[in-house]
């Protein structure tokens, strides 16, 4: 039987920001489900201000998100977030097994203990992640690969439909991009709906089908190769983009699309 | 040896001195633990000093001086969490202000009432043998108070520490357990101020459990040993403070403070000497 078509999540109209200031101006796109989006967009886009009101850390100024098509509070546990290395304070004293614990802590409510089924799951989300090894390591000893993956395992561990991954491809060694490229693939598997942001534009246009080129408002959105165009990327990063050198890259892959 | 110890507890003032600094002690170490990890210190500080108006105006009005002196620090904490939230100004220069508000508004207050004055250096500094069995009730209720709140709220209270955004999508209420927080904090403060009073009560949250942290791994285990340095730290200091007449609470937190310094030197893993032995290996 399939499930209903219902785009799993939908932006109408939303702005969002700091206090008086407005960040995200007039958002409105949809994500099919089970979809992986790359947001794209140069530093101060709004891609980790779009992020935290997704998980509903921050009031909407105006517009709604809906998932399932129902508002964002009726839902709980159901979109995971995994936090830009920096936003962590790794001194805290916790293990890397109470880190990926916590993802199932809404199923054990505040005083409830983590039964069989939870304990299964974080072995198996840490074994997946490759670092079974590390479980009663505190997170501090780790290094930033090690780091990224104890909290990709909680996400994992959380069992999310929709996870977010703010710049997980950012300052991690190519192995911990590799495995977090395949965990990606694996989440497809199983129709998890994932939005990652990310300043690597190669990356964006190689992995991902689908792009949001974001500069506080929406830029483009759909198929990369319709998404990354010399025009649009000049539009989003305007002088950035030729210091960079980031047109050289779209160059390459997107004029057989033109020609085509 | 034995006599050395048993002595100082055949009067009773001295017994009840003993039980209110145990509890004392422990609960300051357990939240303080929290103090700690989220960065609190000049808050706690804040808070502690905030209490003096509170029991100025309590004894002015002839009520119960420790009911004003809660109400002072409750009304404190959500006052800076009411200036800071909107984001205008940042916490710690709500902290900065709201304190010395307090401080001078507590001082002038009790600079008016003359017979009181005497008094203040026991608010300041704590009067651990003037603790009345009505006052060894109310720490042991509070205390029991603040630890069970501290053991059923732990997944919330680590989250929201760890990580905010996590408590987010959770929908856990963020701001409503923040202030939780600092209502248990104030409860703690106020009933320390018998024992070690305004001016140290800073000392007892944060020393015991930075010292746990240098020790530990994890948040239960930095909790039960900063638990008990602070048990050990207040005995230690009411025997010291009986044997060399010096005062109560700086006797309890210069105990603590050697605590620290020895955990600093030597802690596995964290202290200065561990991490220049594991240098000079790595340099072999």
């Amino acid at each position: 039987m399939m499930e209903i078509t219902e785009n799993r999540l939908s932006l109408i109209h939303v702005s969002a920001g700091y206090n008086n200031q407005r960040v995200l101006n007039d958002i409105t796109f949809q994500v099919p489900h089970g979809a992986q989006v790359a947001v794209v967009g140069p530093n101060g886009a709004g891609k980790s201000t779009l992020f935290k009101a997704l998980v509903g850390l921050l009031p909407l100024q105006s517009g709604e998100i809906l998932v399932h098509g129902l508002s964002l509070t009726n839902h709980k546990d159901c979109v995971a977030y995994v936090p830009q290395r920096s936003e962590v304070d790794w001194r805290f004293p916790v293990t890397v097994a109470d880190v990926v614990m916590m993802g199932r802590y809404n199923r054990q409510g505040w005083l409830g203990k983590a039964n069989r089924e939870d304990k299964d799951a974080v072995r198996r989300s840490l074994s997946q992640m490759g670092i079974e090894h590390l479980a009663n390591r505190p997170i501090g000893e780790l290094s930033g690969g090690q780091q990224q993956r104890v909290f990709l395992a909680r996400a994992l561990a959380q069992e999310p439909h929709i996870l977010l991954m703010d710049e997980p491809f950012t300052g991690v060694d190519a192995a911990t991009q590799e495995d977090t490229l395949a965990l990606l693939d694996q989440l497809k598997a199983k129709e998890v709906t994932v939005l990652v942001s990310t300043h690597d534009l190669n990356m964006a246009a190689q992995r991902f089908e689908q792009v949001l080129l974001l500069n506080r408002r929406i830029i483009a959105y759909g198929p990369a190769k319709q998404v990354l165009t010399p025009e649009t990327i000049q539009q989003a990063f305007g002088g950035r983009a030729l210091l960079l050198g980031d047109l050289a890259v779209v160059d390459e892959c997107c004029p057989p699309a033109e020609e085509g | 040896m034995f006599e050395w110890l048993i002595t100082p507890l055949s009067y009773t003032f001295m017994q009840r001195g003993m039980l209110a600094s145990l509890m004392v002690g422990v609960v300051c170490s357990v939240i303080g633990c929290y103090v700690v990890l989220r960065g609190m210190a000049f808050l706690g500080d804040a808070l502690a000093h905030a209490i003096l108006p509170g029991i100025a105006i309590a004894y002015l009005l002839q009520g119960n001086l420790t009911i004003g002196a809660l109400a002072a620090a409750v009304a404190v904490a959500l006052l800076i969490g009411l200036f800071s939230r909107q984001g205008t100004i940042r916490e710690d220069t709500a902290i900065g202000i709201l304190f010395a508000a307090a401080l001078s508004l507590g001082v002038a207050l009790i600079s008016s009432i003359r017979t009181y004055a005497v008094d203040l250096s026991h608010i300041l500094f704590g009067n651990v043998l003037g603790v009345s069995p009505s006052d060894l009730r109310l720490v042991g209720g509070f205390g029991v108070v603040v630890l069970a709140a501290v053991i059923i709220l732990y997944k919330p209270f680590l989250v929201i520490s760890f990580d905010p955004v996590l408590a987010a999508t959770l929908r856990w209420r963020t701001e409503l357990l923040r202030n939780m927080m600092l209502i248990l904090l104030a409860l703690t403060i106020v009933i320390s101020l018998q024992t070690v009073g305004v001016g140290l009560v800073a000392a007892m949250l944060v020393t015991p459990a930075a010292t746990a942290y240098l020790l530990t791994r994890r948040l239960p285990a930095m909790m039960l040993i900063s638990a008990l340095i602070g048990a050990f730290s207040s005995l230690a200091g009411l025997y010291i403070s009986y044997y060399a007449n010096i005062v109560s609470g700086s006797a309890v937190v210069l105990v603590a403070t050697g605590g620290f310094l020895l955990a600093f030197l030597f802690a596995p893993r964290r202290g200065i000497l561990w991490q220049r032995l594991r240098f000079r290996i790595r340099k072999k």
